[in-house]
């Protein structure tokens, strides 16, 4: 048995986690960009903004792209609820009002985080140091999963964590590629210069999938492989096709054990039956936009439906 | 202001006491660096594990740590007995005067006890007047503050009979020695505390309404996160394993209290509140309360529910009340109190209260109806012009206050950097009642840090020692 309130914390403890990662990984491939190619850097770093989703508050307290401005505006300004600092820190919140669901394990790794990202976060950062904090973040995230994945009993608990990890990963992916969609289609592409490439690679970096592309598809970044591993590719963990594999299995999880299945269960299995069936070719005839676009609205809606039919609130 | 106070470790008459012998054996033998390597790991554990409380009016630091020291405060197993026999008289004297109190009110017509003093104390719940709780039991979780003069006076400094906090410390206090000293648990036997929250759990179990069928659901309910012991509630849910709710997670259900769960609402059987009574239900109390539940009361009185401590517990350890406590314990046992009080004043009395404001820079005043340490004065330690002020507010509204004496309360050592050093102490044992109760050998041992300071609450720059029972 779970109140619908602990299943909320849980929810959006994870949500939290994966959205400070996600924030570090942004600013990581901006970084990249700006570092490679500094002519059009404030053009890159607005891009970052953009899929972060916090381009018009960003713009309402600084007038400048700059990495330093950007990097502490997604990183550490808590002003900014989605930055990770903020993110670590509703993370914590929340994990602290579950903690009875949690492993000391993982409350511990959470509370760790939260100490030594407030610390390291606590003054404006160096850009000299800029590598080495985002790394302390993805090493934060990166223990938590690890903790989390390796003491939590695999129950409800754990699905209504993963439903929380899954929706936000979904959501940031299918934001990464929308901001980016124009380069990607083929009309641009064919060009195929060596601004491209870049936007390219950054949209994997991203994602941290910049080597493992070069495992699956050729060598040469090509729009349509980018686009089919970051949606389609079932083995790909920040994929679309990937999280609504997991979102479904665990709403079926959940209805098998409550013996009840809801609204949620119904989005959720229509929009991995069609990630299943769907071909990047189809997916770029009927419009790369539109389909993130739908898509995205379609995940805000599970994640309602989620908290509806389980009572969260 | 430096009092002469008795040592419990190194009294100065007769040199080190028997109880702490084998600590002090083992004392001795230790490496003074590795041991200010210990306090620092102490300090680590409690940070990580979250061990923290809020301090209420402070912006930066809204979570806090209670220093822990690492020098048990150590009680004879015959010593232990004494005070559990004071304890268990002065526990059943409480929940006989509660129910007296809400039904026949013979101590009010005996005329042991002002009945103005109860009836217009906001701690009395006329709307319990008649309900009788299931098992008959009001206060079911105690905690009493015990203080020590001298080799064999203790005093009860207060009763703590609505909701006792700190018992969370007790344990993981236990938990952090254990970690950090467990050769010393092989070489002292000290009696175990860990199975406070299972006998917390049997106890609530034992007290659910007569109409519960099968093992009764049971829940804690907690303000929230922001609350100062939040952690405590968490952490007794946990180590339970019982919800931790709070009053948007419930509601009445078919002359029920029910918990929002994901699959509906179930119902709960013994709710361990550690709410206020003002909060506890906006239709009944206080209108404005998003922490309680609508319509508990209702519940309640239909016997649908057990609530601890039991709605209205707070009359009977009304600071005001509590000057009548010897009287109180008397009246229902039969017997002379074998804990006894501190002398109080109650400058609602007009001698009293001229007595007091002559006397205002060598007592202790406290506020009837505070807590926490907070609107209390310690005229020893107070200037001059605290004094002045403080006198003011007693003339302005002197029902609200009583006086003590400032007593030296008994010391015990802590580590600080230059070695040992004496501090003073009290003891709040936690005591379960059901259909028995049952009193862990052991307690929270608050200590005030500061040189001197007799004020020991954690909101005042207190800390807390493991407080070990021999099994002697």
């Amino acid at each position: 048995m779970l109140l619908g309130r602990t299943a909320n914390g849980l929810y959006w403890m994870n949500r939290y986690i994966e959205r400070a990662e996600n924030m570090a990984r942004l600013v990581d491939a901006g970084l990249r960009m700006a570092l490679t190619r500094t002519q059009n850097a404030s053009e890159e770093w607005n891009s970052v903004l953009l899929s972060a989703g916090a381009d018009i508050a960003f713009t309402q307290k600084y007038q400048d792209y700059t990495a330093a401005n950007v990097s502490d505006f997604l990183l550490r300004d808590t002003s900014n609820p989605s930055s990770t600092m903020s993110a670590i820190e509703t993370a914590r919140n929340n994990a602290r009002m579950v903690r009875t669901a949690l492993t000391r394990e993982t409350w511990e790794s959470i509370n760790e985080a939260w100490m030594s990202l407030k610390r390291m976060l606590a003054r404006p950062i160096d850009e000299r140091d800029l590598p080495s904090v985002l790394d302390a973040i993805k090493r934060e995230t990166a223990l938590i999963r690890g903790s989390f994945y390796g003491t939590m009993l695999r129950n409800e608990i754990f699905d209504f964590s993963q439903l929380g990890t899954y929706v936000e990963r979904a959501d940031n992916t299918a934001r990464i590629l929308d901001v980016k969609y124009y380069v990607l289609l083929p009309s641009i592409s064919w060009v195929g210069s060596t601004l491209d490439n870049y936007q390219w690679e950054s949209i994997l970096r991203s994602v941290s999938a910049h080597r493992s592309y070069r495992w699956v598809y050729e060598a040469d970044y090509k729009p349509t492989n980018i686009a089919d591993y970051l949606i389609l590719n079932v083995r790909m963990p920040r994929s679309l096709t990937f999280c609504y594999r997991f979102l479904a299995e665990h709403l079926k999880f959940l209805g098998d054990d409550y013996g009840e299945r809801h609204a949620c269960h119904a989005t959720a299995d229509k929009t991995q039956a069609m990630l299943r069936a769907g071909s990047i070719k189809d997916i770029f005839d009927a419009g790369l936009h539109e389909f993130l676009a739908n898509f995205i609205r379609d995940n805000t809606r599970l994640g309602d439906e989620i908290a509806q039919d389980y009572k969260f609130y | 202001m430096r009092l002469a106070a008795f040592d419990e470790m190194l009294p100065e008459v007769s040199g080190l006491r028997k109880p702490y012998s084998a600590y002090d054996r083992w004392l001795k033998e230790q490496d003074p660096a590795r041991l200010t390597e210990k306090m620092q790991d102490a300090e680590r554990v409690f940070r990580k594990t979250g061990i923290t409380f809020a301090v209420y009016g402070e912006q930066e630091a809204s979570e806090r740590l209670i220093p822990f020291d690492i020098v048990p405060r150590i009680i004879s197993g015959n010593e232990w007995r004494r005070l559990t026999q004071g304890i268990e008289q002065r526990v059943q004297a409480l929940n006989a005067f509660l129910d007296d109190i809400y039904h026949r009110q013979e101590i009010l017509r005996a005329g042991r006890v002002p009945r103005e003093l109860v009836a217009k104390n906001e701690a009395f719940l006329p709307e319990m007047i008649g309900v009788r709780p299931p098992a008959g039991v009001y206060t079911h979780i105690i905690g009493v503050d015990i203080v020590r003069i001298s080799e064999n006076e203790f005093y009860v400094l207060e009763d703590n009979a609505r909701t006792p906090s700190g018992v969370s410390y007790m344990l993981e206090n236990r938990e952090t020695m254990m970690q950090l000293f467990p050769e010393l648990f092989q070489q002292i036997k000290v009696r175990p505390v860990e199975n406070y929250p299972q006998l917390l759990r049997q106890s609530l179990a034992a007290v659910r309404p007569q109409s519960t069928k099968g093992t009764p659901t049971i829940a804690v309910l907690t303000p929230g996160s922001y609350n100062s012991a939040y952690f405590e509630h968490a952490f007794l849910a946990d180590q339970m394993g019982v919800q931790l709710v709070e009053g948007q997670d419930l509601r009445v259900v078919d002359g029920h209290v029910a918990m929002r769960t994901t699959e509906g609402y179930k119902q709960i059987d013994v709710l361990y509140r550690r709410v206020d009574d003002s909060f506890l239900d906006p239709l009944t109390f206080r209108p404005d309360s998003a922490l309680g539940v609508p319509g508990i009361m209702d519940v309640y009185r239909a016997g649908n529910i057990t609530i601890a401590n039991a709605p209205g517990t707070g009359i009977a350890d009304d600071k005001a009340i509590y000057s009548y406590m010897p009287e109180i314990v008397e009246f229902y046992t039969g017997r002379k109190a074998i804990l006894g009080n501190i002398p109080t004043w109650r400058c609602s009395e007009a001698d009293s209260l001229k007595y007091v404001l002559e006397h205002i820079h060598e007592l202790v005043i406290k506020e009837v109806h505070g807590s926490g340490g907070y609107g209390m004065l310690v005229g020893p330690a107070a200037t001059k012009k605290e004094c002045q002020d403080f006198a003011k507010k007693l003339q302005a509204k002197p029902s609200n206050y009583i006086a003590q004496p400032t007593l030296a309360l008994s010391t015990c050592p802590i580590l600080t950097e230059k070695g040992l050093s004496p501090r003073h102490v009290d003891l709040r044992p936690y005591v379960l009642v059901s259909d028995r109760i049952q009193i862990v050998p052991g307690g929270l041992t608050r200590v005030a840090l500061k040189e001197g300071s007799l004020v020991v609450n954690s909101s005042q720059g207190g800390g807390t020692k493991d407080t070990w029972v021999l099994d002697d």
